[in-house]
């Protein structure tokens, strides 16, 4: 018996409308753990580099993390995995809300998409039932409204639907999967989805998930609701309230913006508001969020409350996570009203919150600027709202200008040419990022960005506080019940870390022990996106319930797979490393390996060349970004060192 | 006198995440906790979040057939399904029946476990709420697990073909 996964993927060929049930190998859960990790496996074994992200070659993998669908509490997320239009690289966007544990109850921890079909079509997967269903009466339907409607069709409104808009169907390269209140959106997965002619995968599961040792589990499971608990009546004192508690940043909550306002950049991403924030602002900001949030709500089995169902009046109703209540409202140089009112529509058509907005601010400073003029925008109106409203259509359309923009910023930039390439000035790997521009380096921070392959650095930071407390007794009182470290010797780091003078950014922390600590970060991500656990409850905030050291018992009771943590920060280190030569073989080098230009003031080339070396090392890689053979063959991952000599990628 | 168990549920407090029922299906299996399906658990969530209802209900009585007719509520102007509110195991609707066998389930509040429901310690948002009470009651005969199952099955296939089906089982047994 397979315990925690279910042992079996759904390979779905819509060329052929062929479906199979197909078992898969216990050894590569040991090695590869699953969601992510097997994810980054079956991407490598089966598209080869020359395969273009709309070829129906690519695939489309939607993956249940191995823990999914068992009592661990916040463990829902579908890692779903592609070639991405945009960077043409590996994406692996995640998904909280219902959907994994959903499948697994339905018997599979995958469902891999290839080819594509002819004709618009959606999934229904129920048990052992499956179809490839005629989906002509959605083209063109909201995200939200598909799934609507495809509950009411199948009578089934405990099915979940991850479905795209009219985004996805024209291919947009920010093109997000949308799925009840969560979606997967960085990478333009959904543009995949709907260059594959798949609307929609509606799932259903009434089948059981097995536990390996169920007494050892349960009581692991009580001990991190035991934890949350206590955690929660305990918020981390001297860090700003979204930073204090668990759970993603509470967006949805907070009505106190100041600090997201005044700190981060409006309109493409320039300008900082310092004086934005006044006693008028706030009050009208609260009646906004209070008059439109009917609930704030949680994603499967998680008392984290991330989310909420927002009704804009004369709007439909839909729910909204995190940072999207502002990104819109940054872009236009608007207000909440604004930004709560487009993210429905963007909602809808199935866009990524960080890019869509980016790119149509991109397009109107190129207006701005007489690199874009009238004849581009024809009927576009005088408001900065109506004209996000005209872009974010035009985009999704893909109709006059807004095809071009469809692409990104980068590729736009292109395009365009006559200079705009310097407007697309906030990318990493040709992906917009958060509106954020900072005065002083941060070696950290610069680590994270430049060879983060999540290419997002929400989904990298975390553990370690993001900035320095002023007074050492602080700064022994948090490392005090500091359990999550993998090492003491990051207490340590902690507690020498100062505001001012020698200890401090850029050049504290050393080399070293900044490489240290972004491999502990990146580890605890990659750990999650294998189990299929929510990074609000474990890599993200500050002194989570899971760490480093329950997770081997989590694995070991849950899936019955002997771990402990040198075997757990190994297979993170195999499947981390996998997704790399990933992208090495498709072209990806250190030269792609840099923050935005301008993200600092401050910078410091000879250091971030020292970062950048000291990173690879630790890595096991070369000077190049690219693993060595020995590193390689000291994972098990031979078979990546020989395709690396045989395309002259390593020498022999 | 006789204690009765209730759990409070206050739907404004419940954020939907079905914690509950993950942890329901995974006392009630056997060996205790070695499974989990939420299909198989004995509360469910009448769930529907772009209307806003949310009503956790606790699986009650077995009954033989839906009732002729149903009640629909509107409360704060969101209207609630007919069977939002009802408990039983009722042929009209899939909650509280074994998936497999089709074998109706019902809450028995874990008599068993000593801190009370699960669903209860399990929610910490606080839509259940454990409370207990002391009321008089005349004491009645209360029908073993078993001989609900068979009356459900009796109901489900006949009674007739139920003891065909023991007699050839019992007889290949042999």
């Amino acid at each position: 018996m397979r315990y925690a996964e279910t042992g079996f993927n759904l390979e779905i060929d819509l060329t052929r409308g062929n479906i199979e049930k197909v078992a898969t190998d216990p050894k590569d859960t040991e090695l590869y753990l699953g969601g992510l990790g097997t994810n980054a496996k079956i991407l490598w074994d089966r598209v080869p580099p020359e395969v273009e992200p709309f070829s129906p070659e690519n695939l489309l993998i939607f993956g249940a993390g191995l823990l999914c669908g068992t009592p661990a509490t916040g463990c829902n997320r579908t890692i779903v995995t592609t070639i991405s239009p945009q960077t043409k690289l590996m994406a692996f966007s995640m998904m909280g809300g219902f959907w994994a544990p959903e499948l697994k109850y339905a018997g599979y921890d995958k469902v891999i998409l290839r080819g594509k079909s002819p004709d618009l079509v959606y999934l229904w997967i129920h048990n052992d039932k499956v179809e490839i269903r005629d989906a002509s009466h959605l083209k063109g339907k909201g995200s939200v409204e598909t799934a609507e409607i495809l509950l009411k069709e199948l009578d089934e409104p405990k099915a979940q639907v991850a479905a795209i808009g009219l985004a996805g169907e024209n291919r947009v390269f920010y093109a997000s999967i949308e799925q009840g209140r969560s979606s997967a959106s960085r990478g333009g997965i959904g543009a995949v989805m709907g260059d594959k002619g798949v609307k929609a995968i509606v799932v259903r599961g009434t089948k059981d998930i097995n536990i390996a040792e169920p007494e050892e589990y349960i009581g692991l499971c009580n001990e991190v609701l035991a934890y949350i608990k206590e955690r929660d009546g305990n918020p981390i004192p001297g860090v700003m309230p979204i930073l204090a508690g668990l759970g993603s940043p509470q967006e949805m909550k907070v009505h106190d913006e100041k600090w997201h306002t005044e700190n981060f950049m409006w309109g493409n991403s320039r300008t900082r508001i310092k004086d934005f924030w006044s006693d008028e602002v706030e009050k009208e900001w609260t009646e906004t969020l209070e008059s439109a949030r009917t609930r704030l709500i949680s994603c499967f089995n998680c008392p984290m409350k991330c989310g909420a169902t927002i009704t804009m009046p004369g709007l439909p109703t839909y729910m909204m996570k995190c940072f999207t209540k502002l990104t819109y409202t940054f872009g236009a140089f608007s207000d909440l009203d604004f930004g709560l009112r487009i993210a429905q529509q963007a909602t809808e058509y199935g866009v990524d919150g960080f890019s869509a907005p980016q790119v149509m601010a991109f397009a109107l400073e190129l207006y701005k600027d007489g690199i874009l003029t009238d004849a581009d925008f024809p009927g576009m109106p005088e408001d900065s709202e109506g004209r996000f409203y005209y872009l974010l259509d035009k985009i999704v359309r893909r109709e006059g200008i807004g095809d071009i923009l469809a692409d990104g910023t980068y590729w736009a930039a292109q395009k365009i040419g006559k200079g705009a390439e310097e407007y697309a000035h906030n990318n990493i790997k040709k992906h917009e990022q958060l509106p954020l521009k900072l005065s002083m380096l941060n070696p950290i921070y610069f680590l994270m960005y430049s060879t983060g392959e999540k290419i997002n650095i929400t989904q990298i930071e975390g553990q370690f506080p993001q900035a320095p407390f002023p007074k050492r007794e602080h700064r022994e009182k948090f490392v005090e019940d500091w359990i999550q470290v993998p090492d003491d010797k990051f207490k340590q780091y902690f507690l020498d870390w100062e505001m001012r003078g020698e200890n401090s950014n850029p050049y504290y922390p050393t080399v070293e022990i900044a490489c240290d600590i972004v491999d502990w970060q990146e580890m605890m991500h990659y750990i999650d996106d294998a189990l299929g656990q929510c990074a609000g409850l474990s890599s993200f905030p500050l002194k989570p319930p899971y760490h480093i050291h329950n997770y081997p018992k989590f694995i070991s009771a849950g899936a019955g797979i002997d771990m402990d943590e040198e075997k757990l920060t190994k297979a993170a280190k195999r499947y981390r490393t996998l997704v790399r030569a990933i992208n090495i073989r498709r072209g990806m080098r250190r030269v792609d390996e840099a923050p935005p230009q301008d993200h600092w003031k401050k910078r410091f080339p000879e250091l971030e060349e020292q970062l950048l070396d000291g990173y690879y090392k630790l890595k096991g890689w070369n000077n190049d970004g690219i693993p060595t053979s020995e590193s390689l063959q000291e994972l098990g991952l031979d078979y990546v060192s020989e395709d690396f000599i045989k395309r002259g990628i390593l020498k022999k | 006198m006789k204690i009765v168990k209730t759990i409070r549920i206050n739907v404004d407090e419940c954020n939907g995440c079905r914690a509950c029922e993950v942890i329901c299906s995974a006392v009630h299996a056997a060996p205790k906790y070695s499974s989990n399906n939420p299909a198989r658990s004995r509360i469910r969530i009448i769930r529907d979040p772009l209307r806003d209802i949310y009503v956790p209900v606790l699986a009650g009585e077995y009954t033989v057939a839906e009732c002729a007719g149903r009640d629909k509520y509107t409360i704060d102007g969101k209207d609630y399904d007919e069977c939002s509110f009802c408990r039983a195991s009722c042929p009209s609707r899939e909650e509280f029946h074994e998936p497999d066998s089709g074998l109706p389930l019902k809450c028995d509040m874990c008599e068993n476990e000593e801190n009370g429901p699960l669903c209860v310690q399990w929610c910490l948002v606080d839509a259940l709420i454990y409370e207990e009470r002391e009321v008089e009651v005349e004491e009645e005969e209360t029908q073993e697990e078993l001989e609900i199952g068979l009356e459900a099955l009796a109901d489900k296939f006949g009674m007739q073909t139920i003891l065909d089906s023991v007699a050839r089982m019992s007889s290949k047994e042999r």
